[in-house]
């Protein structure tokens, strides 16, 4: 393979994308957003700002708090609607020419249906991704992810009604993450997104208080790359044939490959990219240079192929 | 916007605030008063967000052509951080961000108010202001002397000066709103802008309202990318035709904001529903200044 330069497309049984690095949710959307400094025509795909049917106003603020290697967000799916989406922002981002992977939140059942048919048959959706910790209206305003059950009935759901291929956004911290991922599948998702960020707090000691408006938010960042990649390598391990989309505290391409070679068939960054908008760019060049160091002909070629032996039979690290 | 690694020149020290200057002429010749930069955090990960900062000072012309000037109150890890850079080390800067203050076209009377660093703008400002022939008034508040930003330069921008602070180790002792209505009525203040915490932006806001003096404020609210991609930033602004209020981010359609567009009781937390209304519905505001 020397001297062949390495490809970057992937294929995610049918959803093939030019690079495995995918902007997540909650970044990107319209064009307005990064004003200008995110190259989205580079990136493998991007997923929407999570879209509920009505326009959602979101968390009080403040809906940011930093903690070491991380940063708490609860933004409380502040968007404008799916239908404002699908007429204002989708076709801006169709002509950027990155596919679309649209995600879809909610607070009840027939809220996540609604969004998912509103998105069929929209020029530049490839996929949809199923957001799945916000409240849950109909169970006491507990995040939808808290139990297998909630998880495959909404999932389940909105596969019925999307003639688009379904990827289910699962959190870490479920002790049988493995059989919600069977479950999901089950139920009819193309794959999964592993994972989402973290329940997490941060308080102000001088004060007594919270730090964030709704008290609770998500950890991302590089704090949870690791549980992230230990999910992905336990789900991955367990099904090799559905694929998974890697997101979590990646920023360099290092972090990217771990993903891939734990099993993952793409990876998503969102924080990283809030604190350098070029860093999808970044990380895909080092993967490509990562490939092409390995003689590899594409991140397929490396999917799922940590091997068991931990690094330290090998010798001391160099 | 321009994203650059950009030399510091020198950092000095103003009370408990840190100076930094920095060669950014692409960021430099465009910013305006009331915008922003961000500076990233060293690369160990272990801060994660880049810090933003109002532009102190951008010289486009003169022996300081091309540089630019914002001031960090070391307070917290990040801050601290960037308050011991030293001349010579590079910076990843983005900017300018945001939108600037408005200058009053026919209006000539302007009052300034800067609390805490939130002098720092203001000051920036008030060079602009004389520079286009305007009469500048200011107040400068902050809780004790050493958080009082540049007081003598503020008396040289400026026709006159209160200074405030909340101990009275300087000037008188109070808070911004209990010299604020003295000072309108002293200088017949026809526009106000103002720069610093949400309470000392309210107390702004409710004079001016009643008096029906168009005014501006820059927010500080908590910010983490600055780029119009998080939605952490949100400030409540009322819609131009009345219709509602819409949470609207303060990097990109901020920080700067007509106080009229405000939705006051809703951002300051006195009314608990986020699908709250006030009582007499939303007014409509013309566009600022009127």
């Amino acid at each position: 393979m020397a001297g062949v330069k390495p490809s970057l497309a992937v294929d995610l049984n049918g959803v093939v994308l030019a690079s495995p690095v995918i902007a997540a949710a909650g970044c990107l959307g319209s064009d307005r957003d990064g004003t200008g400094l995110v190259e989205v025509r580079r990136l493998g795909a991007v997923v929407t700002r999570s879209l509920t049917y009505r326009p959602s106003r979101g968390s009080p603020t403040p809906r940011v708090a930093e903690a070491a290697a991380g940063i708490v967000t609860a933004v409380g799916l502040q968007n404008e609607g799916v239908e404002d989406f699908v007429s204002h922002d989708l076709p801006w981002l169709a002509r950027q020419g990155a596919p679309v992977i649209a995600s879809v939140a909610g607070t009840t059942l027939e809220e996540y249906v609604h969004v998912a048919g509103h998105l069929q048959a929209r020029t530049g959706i490839v996929a949809l991704e199923v957001h799945l910790s916000g409240p849950d209206q109909e169970r006491g305003h507990h995040p939808f992810f808290e139990r297998i059950e909630r998880i495959a009935e909404v999932v389940g759901a909105v596969s019925r009604v999307s003639r688009l291929p379904v990827f289910a956004k699962l959190p870490a911290m479920l002790p049988d993450l493995v059989d919600a991922a069977h479950a999901c599948v089950r139920v009819g998702a193309h794959g999964l997104t592993l994972i989402d960020a973290i329940p997490a707090m941060v308080i102000d000691t001088a004060r007594l208080r919270p730090k964030l408006g709704s008290i609770v938010g998500g950890l991302s960042g590089p704090a949870i790359l690791p549980i992230a990649v230990a999910a992905v390598y336990r789900v991955a391990r367990s099904m090799p044939d559905v694929p998974v989309m890697g997101v979590g505290g990646i920023a360099t391409s290092d972090d990217a490959v771990q993903f891939l070679l734990a099993g993952a068939w793409a990876v998503q960054i969102g924080t990283a990219m809030l604190v350098d908008p070029d860093t999808p760019v970044n990380v895909a060049k080092g993967i490509q240079a990562y490939l092409g160091d390995k003689g590899i002909a594409s991140p397929a070629g490396i999917r799922g192929r940590v091997r068991d032996e931990p690094a330290s039979s090998l010798g001391a690290a160099t | 916007m321009k994203r650059l690694r950009a030399e510091i020149l020198n950092v000095r020290r103003a009370g408990v605030y840190h100076s930094l200057t920095l060669v950014a002429p692409e960021i430099a010749e465009r910013a305006r008063p009331g915008q922003f930069v961000s500076v990233a955090m060293p690369e160990d990960r272990r801060l994660v967000l880049r810090r933003h900062f109002s532009v102190h000072q951008a010289s486009r012309r003169g022996g300081w052509a091309g540089t630019l000037e914002f001031v960090v109150d070391p307070r917290g890890a990040g801050s601290s951080w960037l308050g011991e850079a030293r001349a010579h080390q590079f910076l990843d800067v983005i900017g300018p961000m945001g939108k600037a203050f408005a200058y009053p076209q026919k209006l000539d009377t302007c009052l300034l108010v800067g609390d805490g660093h939130g002098a720092a703008p203001i000051l920036f400002l008030a060079q602009e202001l004389r520079a286009r022939g305007k009469r500048v008034d200011m107040i400068v508040s902050a809780s004790s002397e050493d958080r009082v930003f540049k007081p003598i330069e503020a008396k040289r921008v400026s026709q006159t000066i209160a200074i405030v602070t909340r101990d009275g180790s300087l000037g008188e002792q109070g808070r911004v709103a209990d010299v604020l209505p003295r000072v309108v009525e002293e200088t017949r203040a026809q526009v106000v802008y103002a720069a610093g915490p949400r309470q000392t932006l309210r107390s702004v806001a409710d004079l001016c309202l009643e008096r029906r003096i168009p005014s501006q404020v820059a927010v500080e609210e908590s910010m983490a990318c600055g780029l119009g991609m998080c939605f952490t930033c949100v400030v409540p602004v009322i819609r131009k035709d009345g219709s509602g209020y819409d949470n609207v981010r303060s990097c990109v359609d901020g920080p700067v904001f007509n106080t009229a567009r405000v939705f006051w009781d809703q951002w300051m937390g006195d009314v608990p529903s986020v699908l709250a209304t006030p009582p007499d519905g939303f007014p409509a505001v013309r566009s600022w200044p009127g």
